[in-house]
């Protein structure tokens, strides 16, 4: 796995093992994550991408019963974030993450992405008016919002509320933004300009994106993996993985044969 | 084989009138039950309001009770039942609340949890003058509060503290775990969690689960004789403000009182007809309140809801 290696890493992965009580999910996986690029995570439903998204800001620990082994370090610091020594909300303030379906909260657009800097203690009001319009700006919403900002974040329509979603990310100016199959609850219309705006935010942050869609994952992203089982079958670049696969069951999976 | 057929068409007419006789005399009863219950609802409201209607008027509000059934009035009753009301509020609100939080946003779900989730259930169901008697040899005579205001109210809290407990955990359920996630992955603790959203989504779901177990607590008549309080009182409770520094006083709480329902336990067992009077007229202000509360619940309900869609 040396298609890094001119690449300056954000994070790398090692021999990570997840379990969710007895049942192991992931195994044995290894996985550097390029600064500044967009890594896509693809596979079959089940093979363990969400859950291995999962881990980076370590959403299992809200559940009983989950466990990680091996190691995730961050750099530039060298943190093992899913270290049992390192609180889980350290790791999720520098990490953020977009979820499958839009989930604003029931509170005003301006609340929304507010509330990642709310949680820190900030509560001076210019400097969250500044940081909200950046943030809006940044996930390309400002444009359609800036008239309704203390409107609820509800009376949006979908799409928005995804890019409300993700501007709340952005707002805390996190390392890494965290993908879980953003586009998979929107139409083709809201997909592209998400895509667009995933595109975008590569220079400014390292971005995980777990998607069903192959070409969504051929379009916004630089390095593919392909999951199948909890294990890694393969990962390249992306034009490589698309164009000329090495591990037969890659192609098998991007031609559509099974999954 | 024309016959036949015509023999046969017949037939299943036969049965079909058969099969809609039954349907008919299935609607029959049905409206009949409903009436049932419905009539005789109405009727009980209306004799009610017919014997006490005009006896409604500033007088009856205003006047102690008495031996001469046209002086007599609710002024003790409505002022015990509002001071009971707001201990009881007081105290199942704040434990009830907090109790539904942590169990379903805290406690981990294991047998403990579980065997409290079904004795929560079961206290919702206990009767009441159960909570009487659990009263009468905790508060009156083993911490000596007396047959006071902080009797009947905490009496009634603990009668009222499952229905919120449970008001509360239901509507806390309600919202999706989609929720709680946006908030902790960015960084939320547990409780910036609970204060920034699970409460304030939930708010109205508990609202009315107290408002409703108050509703219910405002006609409990069997935990409050139970724990002694007076059926006759010509006075009022210490005031909760006085002219004098701090300027509130909470002496009342410790003060003998009676409520409504008392109230009327104690007219209607009086021999004269007078009485019986006054008895309907304080049921319809005792209806009249309930019926507000519903109201309001279901009004508060409705707003939340509106508000917030899942």
């Amino acid at each position: 796995m040396s298609v890094t290696h001119s690449y300056p890493l954000k994070a790398e992965v090692k021999n990570l093992n997840f379990y969710y009580n007895l049942v192991q999910a992931l195994k044995n996986v290894h996985l550097p994550i390029a600064e500044k690029m967009i890594t896509a995570l693809i596979g079959p439903s089940g093979c363990g991408k969400t859950t291995y998204l999962r881990c980076f800001n370590r959403m299992h620990d809200l559940y009983p019963g989950n466990r990680y082994e091996g190691e995730i370090i961050l750099y530039p610091d060298r943190l093992n974030i899913i270290s049992p020594k390192i609180d889980p909300i350290e790791v999720r303030m520098r990490i953020s993450m977009v979820f499958q379906k839009p989930n604003p909260f029931p509170k005003t657009v301006f609340e929304n992405v507010a509330y990642g800097l709310r949680v820190r203690g900030e509560n001076r009001k210019n400097f969250l008016e500044e940081k909200v319009e950046k943030a809006l700006i940044q996930s390309a919403l400002w444009g359609e919002v800036k008239d309704r900002i203390y409107d609820l974040a509800f009376n949006l329509s979908g799409g928005q509320q995804q890019r409300l979603c993700i501007a709340r990310a952005l707002a805390t100016d996190p390392e890494i933004l965290l993908f879980d199959e953003p586009t998979s609850a929107l139409d083709p219309t809201a997909t592209s300009k998400i895509e667009e705006l995933i595109m975008q935010l590569k220079k400014e942050v390292t971005i995980l994106i777990v998607t069903h869609n192959m070409q969504q994952a051929a379009r916004v992203s630089d390095f593919t993996a392909f999951m199948y089982l909890g294990e890694i079958i393969e990962f390249d670049k992306t034009d490589k993985v698309f164009t000329h696969p090495s591990v037969r069951l890659t192609e098998e999976y991007i031609t559509g044969r099974f999954g | 084989m024309p016959m036949d057929n015509d023999k046969n068409i017949q037939e299943i007419r036969k049965k079909i009138a058969l099969n809609k006789l039954r349907d008919h005399l299935f609607w029959i009863i049905g409206l009949l039950s409903t009436l049932i219950g419905f009539v005789l609802l109405f009727t009980l409201i209306i004799d009610l309001l017919i014997d006490g209607f005009p006896r409604l008027g500033w007088q009856f509000f205003t006047s102690y009770p008495s031996r001469f059934p046209e002086k007599a009035g609710i002024l003790s009753a409505w002022v015990g039942t509002t001071l009971v009301m707001i201990v009881t509020a007081a105290a199942a609100v704040p434990l009830g609340i907090a109790a539904g939080i942590y169990l379903e946003e805290y406690g981990k779900k294991n047998w403990l949890t579980n065997l409290i989730e079904i004795n929560m259930n079961n206290l919702a169901g206990v009767p009441s003058i159960i909570y009487g008697l659990l009263a009468l040899g905790l508060f009156v005579y083993y911490l000596k509060f007396g047959e006071s205001i902080l009797t009947g109210g905490l009496t009634l809290g603990l009668l009222i503290l499952p229905m919120v407990v449970i008001a509360t955990r239901e509507s806390i359920r309600a919202i999706p775990n989609s929720i709680r996630e946006a908030s902790y992955a960015l960084g939320a603790t547990k409780w910036q969690t609970v204060k920034d959203h699970i409460l304030p989504y939930s708010f109205g779901g508990i609202l009315t689960g107290m408002i409703i177990g108050l509703s219910r607590a405002i006609g409990e008549t069997a935990p409050i004789i139970t724990i002694g309080a007076l059926t006759f009182i010509a006075f009022l409770p210490s005031s909760p403000v006085t002219s004098e520094f701090p300027f509130f006083s909470f002496k009342w709480l410790l003060d003998p009182f009676t409520v409504m329902p008392i109230q009327m336990f104690n007219w209607i067992s009086r021999p004269q007809t007078a009485f019986h009077i006054n008895a309907a007229a304080a049921g319809i202000v005792l209806l009249l309140l309930t019926l507000l509360m519903n109201g309001f619940a279901v009004y508060l309900r409705y707003r939340f809801r509106k508000r917030i869609k899942w």
